[in-house]
């Protein structure tokens, strides 16, 4: 929509497929299929451990893949790695800071070496995020460096921000201004590609999602077609007896309680079933009727719930765990994971 | 709820379960000393092994009076004066004068500094981290946490002192009598808790653990110099040397003349300033210092855009220390060459051991031990290049090497950066320490060797030093694991350059040291061939280091 033809017609911004590492006998990534387009903003979900970071170190050059072809906008992530860098900007999951440099200093040293650094949009960015540039980076609590490299990201101007969990540490009103710049630089043309397991975070500003588990992409594609794949929530209150709907085909986990004369019902509806349901509910006497399309969380515990009422991925704990903190609370758990 | 009785609720506690600022300071102690009990275990062992160590080692070196009497006279020169002390009992140099004039400046140091950091450890850097926000939430009194740690660091100091006298009265088979021993480590230990207890003063003044630490240093700094310059001026000490606390232990006179009086000086002044750090921590809040931490730089200096300019910002402050400390310490060494025949000449007369390392020729004695100084000199120097070469690997695996190779920034480039930092500040440390022994002789009128001999000096180290550089790197670039197994090399070097003579070894064995190829200083030519080879290696070293960082992952957290 956003992207200029020229764009649109070129390679994708980052295009993996079959990519593989392994780091002795333990195989992060597994055949991992990933494709970002030009001006896209795509979501790469997965718990800690699922390889979103290897993937991301593989797309920086820092690692080498084992196998698979990997393009980053348009070239060899490895062999060309300091002309494609020219044109990205790239905010870790942990922000490590040289000890004896001020924020300010961090954010102009990785501006500069980037190209053209900007002073008043430093000053705009740093008035934004709220952050103190004249501290030492060592008196920064987690959340303050991550900002220094968010800064340094949104002041650069770059064709692709890679982004592994970059709101990790931050407090919910730093969130909201973290995705007002995502949103900018999308209205830019410009691409990102946002590792999380935050799912409202990647909910609000993505167009493409892709999960991983294990090394290997299980989902991907745009939130809508995402959503066509699972089940709406409905809840309804009907004058008429609801038992006729607890048998139809695609009505999951039905719920009735009594409700005035009647009932109130809640149930799971698989989406290529909803006609079938809206026609049988219409001759219930329909009193007050809700449909909810299935949040990320729904789509993400598909694919760890189970995981998590087994216990054990072959990964070892931690992954479920992680997977089970994000989806209670959203909360980040990064911190916990390291 | 509604039935639990609000009167409780609202009721004051009764004074006795109101506590104090001081409740829970009892297991406070505890949990620091099982915290701490691995590295406090540690000094105490190396502080009474050192006091045992220096008692043996007079006793045994310097066994006849004509050998002591040689070493005091060195101990009368600035230099001697800088390192030891005020000059008690020079005349009579017994082993109990020699332990108390030239041991209690480092004893003090090194209390001092497990002092200062054992308070900061356990106070400011425990505030900073937010760890004691969980412990000040607990049933624990306001000033509970700087008084265990001042109450800890009491209790360590004397366990270090009873067992350090012990141990110099049971080396010395009782030679050195306990009451003047325990003098001796009292007094000492008393000295470095006004260390102590300025650090607790400075974890109320500064918001950073950092800055205590520094401030409090910067302390003892200035308490080592006024007692030098104080004791320059007159044997004894004038009155300027009563301004620092290390005086205070010096001046009790113990094995010599000894008096107690000096020690209250240092225990009024503990009390004073652990009075002033309760008050301050009175009147600050948690978290916070009485002045605020000063501000850096907001935007970067013009200079700050390539890894070239942060690699020599990250390393030029441990340059700078290196320079000024070694650079000290070379010049006050070589200040003592025209002293040198008559101080070692005693000991290589009666001692077969230091003959092998000063070699038997009378003649050649200062310079055999200008030799070995350069030699320390030139390992320092390698240390010195191992320490900022291993610093790649602390930025692989701090994982700052990320965010650096996400900038349009060539791995070489990168690393190309880090070495040549490096290797500059190594040659720069090298003719620091040269020359400060150059000027060290000069200025007592030692002119046997000319600036151009020491200049050789440089250039001959130059390249066996950058070998330990380039071998470094390139274990880095290869087998980041092992990138600290150029200290073994240090280490056969520091054996073969001082031993080697002793253990009849193989030829081969000592050409393995890459200072076996450099020229024996002021004595031997330079050997193009050897200097070519050094060269030829140390390049190889290095291109082999950038050959295998291009081609490895890189490893982080």
């Amino acid at each position: 929509m956003t992207t200029t033809p020229e764009r649109a017609l070129s390679a994708p911004a980052i295009d993996i497929h079959g990519l593989r590492k392994a780091f002795g006998p333990v195989q992060a990534l597994d055949g991992l299929d990933l494709t970002v387009q030009h001006g896209q903003v795509a979501g790469f979900l997965g718990p800690n451990g699922a390889g979103k970071s290897t993937t991301i170190r593989v797309l920086l050059g820092l690692l080498r893949s084992d196998s698979g072809t990997v393009q980053l906008l348009g070239g060899d992530p490895w062999a060309d790695a300091v002309a494609l860098h020219r044109r990205l900007a790239y905010v870790p999951g942990d922000v490590s800071l040289w000890p004896n440099l001020t924020g300010g200093e961090a954010i102009d040293y990785l501006t500069r070496l980037r190209g053209r650094p900007d002073k008043r949009r430093k000053a705009e960015l740093l008035e934004r995020f709220q952050l103190d540039p004249t501290k030492k980076a060592r008196t920064y609590s987690k959340g303050n460096r991550q900002k220094v490299a968010l800064v340094a990201a949104f002041a650069s101007e770059v064709d692709l921000l890679v982004l592994d969990e970059p709101t990790s540490g931050l407090d919910p009103l730093m969130e909201a201004v973290f995705t007002d710049y995502t949103r900018e630089a999308k209205a830019l043309g410009t691409s990102v590609l946002l590792s999380s397991h935050i799912l409202h975070e990647v909910e609000k500003v993505c167009d493409t999602v892709t999960i991983i588990r294990g090394g290997r992409a299980v989902e991907s594609g745009t939130l809508e077609e995402l959503r066509h794949l699972t089940r709406s929530n409905v809840t309804a209150v009907l004058a008429a007896d609801p038992g006729a709907l607890r048998t139809m085909p695609g009505v999951h986990n039905m719920v009735a309680e009594p409700n005035g004369g009647g009932a109130r019902v809640t149930f799971d509806v698989d989406n290529d079933s909803i006609g079938a349901v809206l026609t049988a509910l219409s001759g219930l006497d329909v009193r007050s009727f809700t449909a909810a399309p299935p949040s990320l969380e729904e789509l993400f515990m598909r694919h760890y719930g189970d995981e998590n009422a087994a216990g054990s991925t072959g990964r070892g704990g931690s992954d479920t765990a992680i997977g089970r903190h994000a989806l209670s609370d959203g909360a980040d758990t990064a911190a916990s994971a390291r | 709820m509604s039935t639990a009785p609000v009167t409780r609720a609202v009721a004051t506690a009764p004074p006795d379960e109101r506590g104090s600022t001081l409740t829970g300071t009892g297991s406070l102690v505890r949990f620091i000393l099982r915290r701490d009990r691995l590295r406090l275990g540690v000094w105490t062992a190396s502080m009474v092994l050192f006091y045992a160590y220096f008692t043996a080692a007079l006793d045994t070196v310097f066994a006849d009076q004509a050998a002591r009497q040689g070493r005091a006279a060195v101990m009368e020169t600035p230099a001697g004066i800088v390192m030891a002390g005020p000059g008690y009992g020079l005349d009579d140099y017994t082993t109990g004068a020699a332990m108390a004039n030239e041991g209690i400046t480092w004893v003090v140091l090194a209390l001092a500094i497990l002092s200062i950091l054992l308070v900061v450890r356990h106070t400011r850097a425990e505030e900073e981290s937010g760890r004691s926000e969980l412990v000040r939430a607990a049933v624990v009194g306001r000033h509970a946490p700087a008084v265990a740690a001042v109450i800890t660091l009491l209790v360590v100091n004397a366990v270090i002192a009873l067992l350090s006298a012990l141990a110099m009265t049971g080396v010395s088979e009782g030679e050195l009598d306990l009451t003047n021993a325990l003098a001796m480590t009292v007094g000492s230990g008393l000295s470095a808790l006004v260390f102590g207890a300025v650090a607790v003063v400075m974890c109320q003044i500064t918001e950073h653990a950092r800055a205590a630490t520094g401030a409090s240093l910067a302390v003892f700094a200035v308490a080592f110099v006024v007692r030098a310059v104080g004791d320059m001026q007159q044997q004894g000490g004038s009155a300027l040397s009563w301004f620092s606390p290390i005086a205070w232990a010096q001046q009790m006179r113990a094995f010599v003349d000894l008096r107690w009086w000096p020690a209250a000086l240092s225990v009024v002044t503990i009390v004073v300033l652990l009075w002033l750090g309760a008050v301050l921590a009175s009147r600050r809040d948690f978290g916070g210092g009485m002045i605020a931490s000063r501000g850096g730089r907001a935007d970067a200096r013009a200079s700050l855009r390539g890894p070239f300019a942060l690699a020599w910002v990250q390393q030029r402050t441990a340059l700078l220390w290196s320079c000024l400390g070694l650079g000290l310490m070379w010049y006050a060494s070589g200040t003592l060459m025209p002293e040198i025949d008559t101080m070692i000449g005693e000991v290589v007369e009666s001692n077969p051991v230091a003959q092998q390392v000063f070699g038997a020729d009378p003649t050649a004695l200062s310079l055999n031990f200008l030799g070995i100084m350069i030699l320390y000199a030139a390992l320092c120097c390698a240390a010195y290049a191992i320490v900022m070469a291993v610093r790649p690997k602390v930025e692989e695996s701090s994982g700052r090497i990320e965010l650096a190779l996400s900038l349009p920034l060539s791995r070489s480039h990168w690393l190309g950066a880090q070495l040549l930092v490096a290797g500059l500040g190594t040659l720069v440390l090298l003719a620091v320490s040269v020359y400060a022994m150059w000027a060290g002789a000069v200025s007592v009128g030692w002119e046997d060797q000319s600036f151009g001999d020491y200049t050789k000096v440089v250039v001959t180290h130059l390249p066996a030093l950058l070998m330990y550089l380039g071998l470094t790197a390139a274990l880095f670039a290869w087998v980041p694991r092992a990138t600290g197994l150029g200290w073994v090399l240090i280490a056969y070097t520091f054996v073969i350059g001082m031993f080697g003579d002793l253990f009849d070894l193989p030829r081969w064995t000592s050409r393995i040291s890459p200072f076996s190829w450099v020229p024996t200083p002021f004595v031997e030519t330079a050997q193009a061939g050897d200097l070519i080879g050094l060269w030829a290696v140390a390049i190889a070293l290095f291109a082999v280091a950038f050959v295998g960082f291009r081609r490895r992952d890189l490893v982080t957290n």
